[in-house]
């Protein structure tokens, strides 16, 4: 199984929820962008290894977080 | 696989509620009331009440909830949303009422309507979210700030002789024949965000059963207030709020 997710990055205030939540810790806060409002947005650094558990998304106040899984 | 693959319509597994708009939110980073706010449209959403549902937002950090959940909402004076709120649901009975209101709301300044509305069993729920604090005026202390806590009004810590001691309004709920569920969650975790997304369906069913009142307590950070990261403040809820707000429900009528 599976996954990706995509992060409405200018709906992102970089709380750093989702990186705690992630079970992988593929999930950071970049480094050295910013997003209009001047958050450091959240990113997947790994690719290849996240299973669409949706705990990232499900934390995320927001909702910047859309979650895909493929069998 | 690459992630273009899988990131296909048929593949989405989780995403924003159509009913939280795609307004920037005012609220801090990692601010509880966000979570709070997207559990209540899954909530809607699932229960299919989309249209017959009727916020009361209150004075405080969530004065603005209307502007986020595409749903109806009045905006109620400082504490007075339990009295709007059964006047809504008395006037319109086939409406999902619900009110949203904070600590300075809820437990100060409304404390007699919150009482008297859930003591009358008014078919409505109450959403009161706790994090010890007044967060929009500064962080100046509340009815529930923790002893010993520091607020911009007690630098030193609250004192009992001083400031008298911190207010369970969610206990007292429990004491009153009206209420028919009263609980209290969290939504600092994945664990417990599921548990409080099933905790508020139930309140809104049995409100929509005629049950009686429902009260849901979200014990939350302020992280703005408490002066702490998003995470620090989740750790310092877990280590501080939860010995003295515990979690679980405090009585459920509705089930027998």
């Amino acid at each position: 199984m599976r996954g990706a997710i995509v992060v409405d990055k200018e709906r992102c205030k970089g709380c750093n929820l989702c990186a705690v939540a992630c079970p992988l810790n593929i999930i950071r806060l970049t480094q050295k962008t910013v997003n209009k409002r001047g958050y450091a947005y959240a990113e997947q650094v790994v690719e290849g290894m996240c299973t669409g558990c949706t705990c990232c998304a499900q934390v995320c106040p927001d909702g910047c977080i859309t979650v895909y899984r493929k069998r | 696989m690459t992630n273009q693959e899988i990131i296909q319509p048929e593949n989405l597994v989780y995403k924003k509620p159509n009913l939280l708009n795609d307004k920037h939110m005012h609220y801090c980073p990692g601010c509880s009331h966000s979570v709070v706010h997207k559990l209540i449209a899954e909530v809607i959403e699932e229960m299919g009440m989309e249209d017959n549902a009727v916020g009361i937002s209150p004075v405080g950090c969530a004065v603005f909830a209307y502007s986020y959940i595409d749903i109806d909402w009045i905006e109620a004076a400082h504490g007075r949303a339990p009295a709007i709120a059964c006047a809504t649901k008395r006037l319109w009975p086939e409406n999902l009422v619900f009110t949203y209101q904070g600590d300075g709301d809820l437990a100060c300044i409304g404390t007699a309507e919150t009482i008297h509305s859930l003591n009358r069993g008014d078919n409505i729920t109450i959403i009161f979210v706790n994090n010890a604090i007044y967060g929009m005026t500064g962080g100046q202390m509340a009815p529930t700030t923790l002893m010993g806590m520091k607020t911009v009004t007690c630098p030193y810590g609250r004192q009992a002789d001083l400031h008298g001691y911190p207010l369970k309004m969610t206990e007292i709920a429990a004491t009153l024949e009206g209420t028919c569920y009263v609980t209290r969650q969290a939504v600092h975790n994945v664990a417990h965000i599921r548990r409080a997304k099933a905790a508020l369906r139930k309140a809104f069913e049995y409100s929509m059963q005629g049950k009686g009142s429902c009260l849901v307590e979200f014990v939350a950070t302020c992280s703005s207030g408490w002066k702490m990261t998003p995470e620090a403040a989740n750790q310092w809820m877990e280590d501080h709020m939860f010995p003295f707000y515990k979690l679980g429900d405090l009585k459920d009528k509705g089930s027998n």
